[in-house]
């Protein structure tokens, strides 16, 4: 077990987070957390619905923000540097730490506009390059040769599993460091998270995976490392094999055995 | 003996049952009926109101030829020799209307996305009350306050003989037609999905963007609504505008004194003799506006929908 633990803490920690807490309002959602994510890794976030990974996923990029009244507390360390840190500029964050959300949600515009829309905000105004990163995108996304021949084509038309993979493309498209992905597959069909879930292995070779998933099955298939979260705390953070053959904790074996959530 | 009784009693309750669905079958064709003729009725009249406009409209045009009347420059309808040209009137509509929602449409727009994503609630429900009761208030009204307020002072910041202009019209129009464009796009914004927004904040985008290019996009047939709704208020006003645009039937300039098509018809038709060629070519001038803004719905429709289909 150390030795697995020790090869993964070898290959790099890019977000340290250090005794974070979190509210809403009075209630507390997220309870001293404290964890190390492996880089160029698949992390899956587990645990039962209302336990905290959802939230403590939106920390990460600070989304949380938007939401009124919560208050953060503790920190968090992207490659060294405390993202909430008055200094830091939290688009540029967001630009770093890139978002897939739990139901696709493609902008109502053509596939190209879907993927040009994040570079063309970050000043790249070049038609050449533009197309360049639109097929390279979609490309990293596995997904240039469904859709090449229609570009131009509103992206609503496309199915569930396409336009998930979309969404993919597009937060590739502004050259992420992280990609979250919130419950991505949880409204897919299983052949389309099939492909989810291949092209997130090969994500990991360039891009650092952060997963929230409901389905253990899949963070045994494809995380590296898992956290499982339960009424706002970490109960447990190891690398995967470990973590489902080995729980420390009772309440972890409890859960990935199924016994409840 | 049983059986036979439970079968009567059977039969029974079918032929009852058969009677109530008959019951309501007349009921239901009777509503059905009722519904027919409400919607006829609203038919009928725009059938009724387009003949009876193009009838009355059509014999002073005929008599003045409608190259003169459309494109003539000098409308004198009680000279000895009356002159019958509404292009100044045709011009002041345009003019007035563009105007309008070239200063309206921005504002109106710009309110309704403060409204919908910026605005904090307490402030935007004070915000939006506001905004009913200006779509409350009397066209009369905003004439009164034109004439007291805006008037004066577009003659004393241009130096004008008198402040009833073309000028003080816009801005009339564009005030009145706010109500309009600020409900109808609001409605659009607050319809957008919030998973639009979500995700463009999640590549990085600021708020103002993500208004600007993604709300205000995905709400864009929303808008074109209340633009549509504004030029159609606009260009059918009357009363408030007769107030403050000195009602001369000169060809339109910003700082002149003007009249609309609207205006034309409403200050000439209280002394206008029966059968006369004068009360004969308001009767046209109300067919010219009707088609025009026709013309505008339909051409407006058309581009809407040509954008709606294009995503």
């Amino acid at each position: 077990m150390t030795d697995d633990t020790e090869g993964i803490i070898l290959s790099g920690t890019i977000v340290s987070v250090k005794g974070l807490n979190l509210w809403y309002g009075d209630h507390q959602a997220l309870k001293n957390i404290n964890v190390d994510i492996p880089q160029n890794q698949i992390t899956a976030l587990i645990g039962p619905s209302g336990c905290g990974k959802s939230t403590f996923m939106k920390t990460l990029n600070r989304m949380n923000d938007l939401i009124p009244g919560v208050k953060i507390k503790g920190d968090i360390l992207y490659r060294g540097q405390n993202i909430y840190d008055a200094s830091v500029n939290v688009t540029d964050l967001r630009k770093k730490i890139g978002m897939v959300f739990q139901k696709a949600n493609p902008f109502p515009m053509s596939i190209y506009d879907n993927i040009a829309y994040g570079p063309r905000i970050h000043g790249v105004r070049s038609r050449a390059k533009l197309d360049e990163i639109v097929e390279k995108s979609l490309k990293d996304a596995a997904i240039w040769d469904e859709v090449k021949d229609r570009l131009k084509a509103s992206a609503l038309g496309m199915s569930g599993g396409q336009q998930q993979r979309l969404c993919i493309a597009r937060a590739l498209a502004v050259q992420p460091d992280i990609i979250l992905m919130d419950e991505s597959t949880s409204a897919l069909d299983p052949i389309s998270t099939g492909k989810i879930e291949e092209l997130c292995l090969q994500l990991k070779e360039k891009y650092t995976v952060i997963m929230v998933t409901h389905n253990m099955q899949q963070a045994v298939r494809v995380s590296d490392f898992c956290c499982f979260f339960l009424l706002g705390e970490l109960i447990e953070a190891e690398d995967t094999k470990t973590l489902f053959s080995m729980p420390r904790d009772k309440r972890t074996e409890d859960y990935v055995t199924g016994r409840f959530g | 003996m049983n059986n036979t009784e439970t079968v009567t009693v059977d039969a029974a309750a079918a032929a009852g049952a058969k009677e109530a669905k008959e019951k309501l079958n007349a009921k239901e064709t009777f509503w059905q009926v009722l519904f027919l003729i409400c919607g006829i009725i609203a038919v009928g009249f725009v059938l009724a109101i387009s003949i009876y406009l193009i009838i009355s409209g059509i014999p002073a045009i005929h008599k003045i030829g409608i190259f003169k009347f459309m494109f003539g420059t000098k409308w004198a309808s009680t000279a000895a020799e009356p002159s019958f040209g509404i292009l100044p009137f045709i011009l002041t509509s345009i003019y007035g209307t563009a105007g309008a929602v070239v200063i309206g449409v921005p504002i109106g727009l710009m309110t309704a996305v403060f409204l919908s994503k910026a605005a904090p609630k307490k402030f935007a429900a004070v915000i939006k009350n506001c905004v009913q009761l200006l779509a409350g208030i009397p066209s009369v009204v905003y004439g009164l306050v034109g004439m007291i307020v805006l008037v004066p002072s577009v003659q004393k910041a241009f130096h004008l003989a008198s402040g009833a202009t073309l000028l003080a019209a816009v801005i009339v129009l564009a005030i009145m037609i706010l109500p309009n464009i600020i409900n109808v796009s609001l409605t659009a914004l607050d319809a957008v999905p919030k998973e639009y927004e979500e995700a463009s904040l999640a590549l990085g985008a600021t708020r103002t963007e993500t208004f600007f290019k993604i709300s205000v996009h995905a709400a864009r047939s929303g808008i074109a609504a209340a633009v549509v709704l504004g030029v159609g208020r606009a260009i059918g006003e009357a009363m408030a505008i007769i107030m403050v645009s000195g009602n001369v039937a000169n060809m339109p300039g910003l700082l002149k004194s003007v009249r609309f098509m609207t205006t034309a018809i409403a200050s000439e038709m209280s002394y206008a003799a029966v059968g006369s060629l004068q009360r004969n070519a308001l009767f046209s001038i109300g067919l010219v506006l009707f088609v025009f803004i026709m013309l505008i719905n339909v051409f407006l429709n058309v581009v809407i929908k040509g954008k709606g289909k294009e995503q």
